[in-house]
């Protein structure tokens, strides 16, 4: 089957969300859609499901005009969707979410024949190997396994167009590699799949067209062999480095000293820190990597006292700080960016100016008896948006209407506002495009080569190798071992899985 | 590393439960809804008056014969009804002296003072992410506390005053102090320790007014001896009209919760905790003291309203001394989006419908219910935004649209 979009163009009102953009995606092929966040790839895709109406251009299927009303249209005509938030009911077992809007019945009585679900999925999971349980509960699922069941859902409703919206920004390298895979076996089997992302490594690994879309705008077609440079110019509509460019690292003293740290989940005496012990110095980057739930967020949170220790202590420049307070933690000079941004980082109902004296206001010069002076706010967000080009229409903008970047641009300006002793970063370019990422790692640095320590926790390799000066690389709650960048991929990756570096080397 | 058995992270705590941004959408309607709201329900409120109306009820029994007299009725009942209203909460052109002409006004001023400060106190709360259905009992443990004061003590003017208003307000505070402690500490929800509170504070209460020290000479009705005049709110304008100096202080409390919330650090705080509790404790903020503090701070305010009650329009203690002042105060904090000068107005405006009850009743002829029935719809339009865009043909607001992804 050959899927068409021709001249389709959507408006939201003055903002053009998608110009006349053109595409072709034949059977057997993996297309990729290659954009920047807030460059209308989505858009261009909810136009063809059937959730937007376009406002001009046409979608042919094998050379045929087709009007999709809703996603039903686009279903029966064989496109299947998974979108970036899956829409799975987390209770319902995975038979039940492939058989939802889809319900099958057997007898009088009209009872739903969960049997034939149930045999559905086993049999696309046995043909591509997925390896789901149709009777277990979405619930306990990891990313990755929901994700599939997205993925089978399509391919029970006949999919022949597959349409993938940045499904690798909420999965692990490995679960990454896997996706990868399932989506070659998914081509090699004639199905049309249409990739939507903003990671050019998976593009080049997978895809066999490219189309590259900028401010709603075909800027451009491109061949899997060009570079990821060629690529991220065309995709950011300038010169990017990939990699931050850094002078060696200059450590001194040890700034941040763990000490056989462990965090037990009192409910299920899990340990998610197992005794864990390490040190950083000052103009040092560690960079902790690991895949994601191995306890690196709690290393994180337990640092700062987000999370209470069970045994072991923190010192701070030589001062124990476990047991203090948040506050008192991040008064000691700890800059703290977390994981989940828009859940711990910003408040999203306040504005720009607001966040970013989020733990600042009640200190001079913002605080006066006990009222925020709010000519200092406003001055200070004026300067901070100026210096980490965040990008809105004015500061006193809510944070909720900014996007990943520019909020994440907006937390690192607050940590870094203050004079740091540590800096900790959990993912701290998660979901970011390539030129924010650019940026954001450029501040890292800085702040480590000011005398900063700074320890960043990542689950992407490529960030961990733009920064790091040692890695240290966690699994199951411990340490594995702390080694220098220059390892290769293939080591980090076992040691990733527990091994240990002698043996993955 | 991804079988199907593999476990889900957990769950973080503290993600904002469906009841709080259930709580944010009401705050976050527009004042135009609001509007439409009290128009809608006024609407409503007509049909009601019409059905209620006894020359409707005849005229319309030979409606197909002569469907005229039919709708003269209605329209004779419900301006008839609505003239009452207005002559009973705000402008009474039937008197002859000027005195009599605004004293219905002043009533709706007097009526409303308590629901501005319960209102305050609710606003808070809701604006920090607290559920505080307790108003109520707040209202009773100060008047109870404050009413003590005033008839037990015997103090010079003025500071007798001054200190039956602290014990008004320090019973309030004591009384939201435990929600707020048990939340803090515990995790328990307030909306479930407030409702049991105020339980606890109304037949605790009842039982003090059956104590001899509580009890008027002489009598065993559960009523308290009239409280001091010293301990009394002056009247604001003179013998004529009931208004007095609470109102001014309750108008006086709205600027310092305006500047609390919008302009000082520990209303910065309140909000931060309320918007995201996760983010606010991230940034090193003490999101159990926040509770509390905001507790504290809503019971006390909700303690000032029983003051303009027990040291104002009552002056003495019965088991009727909160009313439903708690339960309305709730409606005039949503319905003031929890802003200090719309909870101003909303109290004004359920002041009014409170103080027209009397002539709608006398005037009009119709039940007082009906004044119950319009307060109800209009909570019931403010609840649902979208049905009121709906009905009006409102646009969605901004965040609600989709945005190009």
């Amino acid at each position: 089957m050959k899927l068409e979009l021709r001249g389709i163009t959507k408006r939201f009102g003055d903002f053009t969300a998608n110009d006349s953009i053109d595409l072709v995606v034949e059977s057997g092929t993996v297309h990729a859609l290659l954009g920047e966040n807030g460059a209308g790839k989505s858009t261009l895709m909810n136009v063809l499901f059937g959730l937007y109406d376009a406002d001009g251009g046409q979608i042919l299927l094998d050379d045929e005009p087709v009007v999709f009303v809703g996603p039903g249209d686009a279903m029966a005509a064989g496109i299947g969707m998974v979108h970036q938030h899956f829409m799975l009911v987390p209770v319902f077992t995975v038979a039940e979410s492939v058989m939802l809007g889809h319900e099958e019945v057997r007898g009088p009585a009209k009872l739903l024949d969960l049997d034939a679900a149930r045999a559905r999925v086993k049999e696309i999971s046995d043909r591509f190997g997925f390896h789901i349980d149709p009777d277990a509960t979405i619930e306990n699922l990891s990313v990755g396994a929901q994700q599939r069941v997205e993925i089978i859902k399509a391919l029970s409703q006949d999919a022949k167009v597959l349409i993938l919206d940045e499904p690798t920004a909420v999965l692990t390298p490995q679960e990454t590699d896997e996706l990868l895979e399932i989506i070659g076996q998914l081509r090699d089997a004639g199905t049309a799949v249409v990739l939507i992302t903003h990671k050019l490594r998976e593009v080049k690994a997978i895809a066999d067209h490219i189309t590259v879309i900028r401010r709603g705008k075909v800027v451009g077609t491109a061949e899997p062999t060009a570079s990821q440079e060629e690529l991220a110019s065309l995709m950011v509509g300038r010169d990017v480095s990939m990699t931050v460019s850094k002078d060696a690292a200059q450590p001194g003293d040890p700034m941040l000293e763990v000490e056989n740290l462990s965090v037990v989940d009192e409910a299920t005496s899990i340990k998610h820190l197992d005794s864990v012990s390490f040190e950083v110095r000052r103009g040092e980057i560690l960079a902790v990597a690991g895949v994601q739930g191995n306890g690196q967020t709690e290393l994180a949170e337990a640092i700062l006292g987000i999370v209470a220790a069970a045994e072991g202590n923190v010192k701070l420049d030589g001062e124990v700080i476990t047991g203090r307070s948040i506050r008192q933690a991040l008064d000691a000079g700890i800059g703290f960016v977390p994981e989940d941004r828009t859940e711990d980082g910003v408040v999203a109902d306040f504005t720009i100016t607001n966040n970013l004296i989020l733990d600042l206001y009640d200190k001079a010069p913002y605080s006066k008896a006990g009222a925020i002076d709010r000519r200092y706010a406003s001055q200070n967000a004026a300067e901070q948006v100026e210096r980490f080009d965040v990008r809105t229409t004015s500061s006193e903008a809510l944070a909720g209407s900014l996007s990943g970047g520019n909020q994440q641009k907006v937390v690192l300006a607050r940590e870094l506002a203050r004079d740091l002793k540590l800096l900790i970063a959990s993912q701290p370019t998660r979901g970011l495009d390539v030129g924010s990422i650019e940026f954001v790692h450029k501040r890292i640095i800085e702040e480590r080569d000011k005398g900063a320590a700074v320890l960043i926790v990542s689950s992407e390799l490529d960030e961990v190798y733009a920064l790091a000066d040692r890695i240290a690389v966690m699994y199951h709650g411990r340490i594995v071992d702390i080694v220098s960048p220059d390892t290769d991929r293939d080591t980090l990756g076992l040691m990733m899985a527990g091994a240990h570096e002698e043996e993955a080397a | 590393m991804s079988a199907t058995t593999e476990a889900a992270a957990p769950q973080k705590p503290q993600t904002p439960s469906r009841a709080q941004q259930v709580l944010r959408e009401i705050l976050e309607s527009s004042t135009l809804v609001v509007i439409m709201a009290i128009v809608a329900s006024m609407l409503i409120g007509a049909i009601l008056i019409a059905f209620a109306d006894e020359e409707v009820r005849a005229a319309s029994a030979y409606f197909f014969s002569r469907p005229g007299d039919t709708l003269s009725a209605i329209w004779e009942a419900v301006s008839g009804a609505y003239t009452a209203m207005f002559q009973g909460a705000i402008y009474n052109s039937n008197v002859d002296s000027f005195a009599g002409q605004i004293k219905p006004f002043t009533q709706t001023l007097t009526q409303a003072t308590p629901l501005i400060f319960a209102g305050l106190g609710l606003g808070i709360g809701f604006r920090a992410g607290m559920f505080n259905i307790g108003a109520q009992g707040q209202i009773i443990i100060g008047a109870t506390l404050g009413g003590w004061v005033g008839f037990a003590w015997h103090l010079p003017v003025g500071l007798h005053l001054l200190v039956a208003i602290i014990g008004c307000a320090l019973g309030g505070a004591i009384w939201g102090f435990i929600p707020g402690i048990l939340k803090a500490k515990t995790g328990a929800h307030e909306v479930i320790v407030t409702i049991m509170l105020n339980y606890v504070a109304l037949n605790l209460l009842s039982y003090l007014l059956s104590l001899e020290a509580f009890q008027r000479e002489g009598q065993d009705n559960p009523i308290s001896p009239t409280v001091d005049t010293n301990a009394q709110y002056p009247l604001l304008l003179g013998d004529q009209f009931p208004l007095h100096w609470g109102f001014v202080l309750a108008l006086a409390c709205a600027g310092g919760v305006w500047w609390l919330m919008e302009r000082s650090t520990l209303g910065f705080e309140f909000r931060a905790v309320g918007a995201n509790p996760r983010a606010a404790r991230t940034a090193g903020m003490n999101v159990a003291k926040g509770t509390v503090l905001v507790m504290v701070v809503a019971g006390a305010l909700a303690g000032l309203a029983g003051s303009a009650q027990v040291l104002g329009t009552e002056k003495n203690l019965t088991l009727d001394v909160a009313g439903s002042i708690g339960f309305d105060a709730i409606t005039v904090a949503l319905l003031g989006r929890s802003r200090p000068l719309g909870t101003v107005m909303a109290a004004i405006l359920f002041g009014g419908l409170k103080a027209s009850g009397p002539t709608l009743q006398v005037q009009a002829g119709l039940p007082v219910d009906i004044v119950f029935v319009i307060q109800a719809t209009i909570v019931l339009f403010i609840a649902a935004p979208p049905l009121v865009r709906s009905i009006f043909r409102l646009p969605a607001p901004a965040h609600e649209k989709e945005v190009a992804a």
